[in-house]
C-alpha cells in the first residue's frame, strides 16, 4: 500500500520564546490521501494557515513529524525543499502573489523555468494552464489589467502548470466577492473531481468550505473536528 | 539553466525599467564625474610639465625693482641699460644673455593688422627661449649691433597678416618702422597660463628701444645657466655683479630681482597640483553621492524585491538560483553604468581639454577605480539584500512589509 500524500504527527509551531511563546500549532495530527479535496476551517489564529504553509514547506515545523509521500520533510535542507516544492506542490494565496508588471502567460511559465523547460515547452504548457482556467485570450495581461478574480485564475493557472500532487490553496476566495468565489470554487473542485488533483484549501467561509469533500477544523493550534461530506454539487 | 538565469535578470531589468534606469544612473554620474574631473587635472598638469621641460636649462630673468614688490614700487629702482647687458656676457656661469624691452604695437601689412607684442631682444633670446626658426633666418650679430628694421614674427601673427603664405621677405609697419619680416618662429602653442605664446614680434633691441620707445632702457634681462653650474651659483655671481655696478654699500637691499623659471614654473606645478587634488575630492564627492543613489534605490525596492523572492521560493525556484538572478542583474546595471559612464566621463574630458587647450590624458587607473567603485556598491546593495531575504523561508519573504 503506498503511503499517504500527506501525513502530520505530534506537529508543532512555536513563535518567540519565554513568557511571550505562542503556540500556533499544538500537536496536530493530519493525513491526507491522494485524490482527497480537504478544506481546512477555524477562527482567526487557530493554526489554520500555519499548518497550510508547513504542509507547503513554507515553513518549518518546531516539533513532530512531517512526511510528504512517505518522505520525513525535517530531514530535507533548504535547496531539497524547493525541489518538492518545484515538483510536488503547487500553490494559490488569498493574495495572488503575482509578479507585478509580468504577463499571465510569464507568471504561468514561472514554475516551468525553474523546472527547466524549455521555452517553446513552456509556452504551450502555460497557454494550456490558461486554457484549463478559463483565461484564454488574456495570455498578455498584466495582473493590473486584470481584475481580482482572474488574477486568481493566473494563480491556479500557474499551481496547474507545474503538473502538481497538491494544490495548497489559501483563503483563495478571501479577496473575492460572491460571485466570483464560486467560479473559483467550481473550478477547484472541477480539477479535484475529472483530473483527481488532490486540493488542500484553508478558509473561513463555509459556503466555500462545502465544496470540499472533507471538512477539517482548528482551534487554539489542535484539529477539532475531521469529517467527510456530503460534496457539493455544481 | 545559466542562460535561463541570465534571461531572467534581464526581463527583470527591462521590466523595472525605471529602477534600472535609477541605479544605472547613479553609476554613470559617479564614474563620469571622477572620470572627467581628473583628466583635466591630469591633462593640465601634464601641461604644466611640459613647459617646465621645455624650458630646458635653468633660464634666469633679472628686473630691476626688489623681489615681491608691488606694482610702481620699481619705478625707485634705475633700469638696466645695455652696458649690463654686456657685463653679464662675460660671467663665464651665465651661457646666453638677452635684454628685452616690449611694447605693444599693431601691425600692419597690406590690408591686414594684428595687435601684438613687439620685443626688442638679440638673436640669444631665441636661445634662450627654446625658439626656433621655421623659415628663414635670425638675426645677425650686424642687425642686433646696428638696429636694424629687420623683425622675426610668431605663427600667430603670420597667419593674421599673411595668411598660410610665407612672409619672409615681406616688409610689415610697426608704427613708422617698414620692417622686413626674415624669420618665422616653430609655433609652441599655449603656455602655462593658456596665454597665446605665439602673439609675438621680434626686432633687434636697438630698433625697438630707439624707433619705439625713444629710451635707452632694457626692462629686463634673460639669462641661462652655462651647464655644469647650479643656478644658485649663477644667482650669486649676478647680484654681485649687479650691487657693484649699480653701487649698492653692503647691508643695502638689492634693487633688482633675480627670479629663476624654472623653480617659478614647478611653483606652478605644485599649485597645479593643489588643483588636481581639489577636483579629485569633488569627484570623490560625486562618486559618494552616485554610490548613494544606487544605495536607495535598492534598498527602497528591498520590499518588492523580497515579496518576489518569496513568490520564487515559493513556486520551487533554490535559493542559489535566486541569487544568481539578483546578482547578474546587478552586474548587467552596473557594467551598462560604467561604460555609459566612462564614455560620458572621457567626452566632458575631451571637450574641456579642447576648450582649456590642454593635453586630454586619461588615466587608467582612475577608470578603473571609479568603475570599480560604482560597481561594487551596485552589487553589494543589489545583492546582499537579497541574499538576505533568499535565506529567509518562504513564507517570511512572501509576507515581508
Amino acid at each position: 500500500m503506498s503511503p499517504p500524500l500527506i501525513e502530520l504527527e505530534g506537529i508543532t509551531r512555536t513563535y518567540g520564546s519565554g513568557e511571550a511563546l505562542v503556540r500556533a500549532l499544538d500537536g496536530v495530527d493530519l493525513t491526507v490521501e491522494k485524490g482527497e479535496f480537504v478544506a481546512i476551517m477555524g477562527p482567526s489564529g487557530s493554526g489554520k494557515s500555519t499548518a497550510m504553509n508547513i504542509i507547503g514547506c513554507l515553513d518549518r515545523p518546531s516539533g513532530g513529524h512531517y512526511r510528504f509521500n512517505g518522505v520525513e520533510v525535517a530531514t530535507l535542507d533548504q535547496d531539497q525543499r524547493a525541489l518538492l516544492r518545484r515538483n510536488y506542490l503547487g500553490f494559490v494565496f488569498q493574495g495572488y502573489n503575482l509578479l507585478p508588471r509580468t504577463t499571465a502567460i510569464e507568471n504561468v511559465e514561472l514554475p516551468l523555468i525553474y523546472k527547466g523547460q524549455r521555452k517553446a515547452e513552456r509556452l504551450v504548457r502555460a497557454r494550456e494552464a490558461l486554457q484549463r482556467v478559463g483565461l484564454e485570450g488574456r495570455e498578455h495581461h498584466t495582473p493590473s489589467q486584470l481584475s481580482g478574480g482572474q488574477q486568481q485564475r493566473v494563480a491556479i493557472a500557474r499551481a496547474l502548470a507545474g503538473e502538481p500532487m497538491v494544490m495548497l490553496a489559501d483563503e483563495p476566495t478571501g479577496n473575492l466577492d460572491t460571485k466570483r468565489s464560486v467560479e473559483i470554487m467550481e473550478l477547484m473542485q472541477k480539477l479535484n473531481r475529472e483530473a483527481g488533483l488532490t486540493i488542500v484549501m484553508v478558509t473561513h467561509e463555509e459556503d466555500m468550505a462545502a465544496y470540499a469533500s472533507r471538512l477539517v477544523v482548528f482551534t487554539d493550534g489542535k484539529v477539532v473536528r475531521d469529517e467527510l461530506m456530503q460534496e457539493r454539487a455544481s | 539553466m545559466l542562460w535561463e538565469t541570465v534571461r531572467l535578470a534581464l526581463t527583470a531589468i527591462t521590466r523595472n525599467a525605471l529602477r534600472s534606469f535609477l541605479t544605472v544612473l547613479g553609476v554613470v554620474i559617479g564614474v563620469a564625474a571622477v572620470i572627467a574631473m581628473v583628466t583635466v587635472g591630469q591633462g593640465s598638469s601634464e601641461q604644466v610639465s611640459a613647459n617646465v621641460e621645455s624650458l630646458g636649462t635653468s633660464v634666469l630673468v633679472l628686473r630691476p625693482g626688489a623681489q615681491m614688490m608691488g606694482p610702481g614700487a620699481r619705478d625707485n629702482a634705475p633700469s638696466f641699460k645695455l652696458a649690463d647687458v654686456e657685463a653679464l656676457q662675460d660671467l663665464t656661469s651665465l651661457s646666453a644673455v638677452a635684454p628685452t624691452v616690449s611694447s605693444s604695437e599693431t601691425a600692419v601689412y597690406g590690408n591686414s593688422n594684428r595687435s601684438t607684442t613687439i620685443t626688442g631682444t638679440t638673436s640669444a633670446y631665441l636661445e634662450i627661449g627654446g625658439w626656433e626658426i621655421a623659415r628663414g633666418r635670425s638675426f645677425s650679430t650686424a642687425e642686433d649691433r646696428s638696429g636694424a628694421n629687420v623683425c622675426i614674427i610668431g605663427e600667430t601673427v603670420r597667419t593674421a597678416l599673411f595668411g598660410s603664405t610665407d612672409p619672409t621677405g615681406e616688409k610689415i609697419r610697426i608704427k613708422s618702422i617698414s620692417c622686413e619680416v626674415i624669420g618665422l618662429l616653430v609655433a609652441k602653442g599655449a603656455g602655462s597660463f593658456g596665454q597665446d605664446q605665439d602673439d609675438l614680434v621680434i626686432m633687434p633691441v636697438r630698433t625697438v628701444q630707439r624707433r619705439l620707445l625713444g629710451s635707452q632702457d632694457v626692462s629686463s634681462i634673460s639669462m641661462t645657466v652655462a651647464s655644469g653650474v647650479s643656478s644658485e651659483r649663477a644667482i650669486s655671481d649676478i647680484k654681485t655683479l649687479m650691487r657693484d655696478r649699480r653701487r649698492i654699500a653692503i647691508g643695502e637691499e638689492d634693487d633688482f630681482s633675480v627670479n629663476d623659471m624654472k623653480e617659478l614654473a614647478s611653483m606652478l606645478n605644485s599649485v597645479n597640483s593643489v588643483l588636481t587634488g581639489l577636483l579629485s575630492s569633488v569627484a570623490a564627492v560625486s562618486l559618494l553621492v552616485g554610490g548613494i543613489g544606487i544605495m536607495n534605490i535598492m534598498l527602497v525596492s528591498v520590499t518588492e524585491r523580497t515579496r518576489e523572492i518569496g513568490i520564487r521560493l515559493s513556486v520551487g525556484a533554490q535559493a542559489s538560483q535566486v541569487l544568481m538572478q539578483f546578482l547578474v542583474e546587478a552586474v548587467v546595471l552596473s557594467l551598462l553604468g560604467g561604460v555609459i559612464g566612462i564614455l560620458a566621463g572621457l567626452g566632458l574630458a575631451y571637450v574641456a581639454a579642447q576648450i582649456m587647450a590642454i593635453p586630454f590624458s586619461p588615466s587608467l587607473d582612475v577608470i578603473a577605480l571609479a568603475f570599480g567603485f560604482s560597481a561594487v556598491v551596485g552589487m553589494v546593495f543589489g545583492y546582499f539584500p537579497a541574499r538576505a531575504a533568499a535565506r529567509l523561508d518562504p513564507i517570511e519573504a512572501l509576507h515581508y512589509q
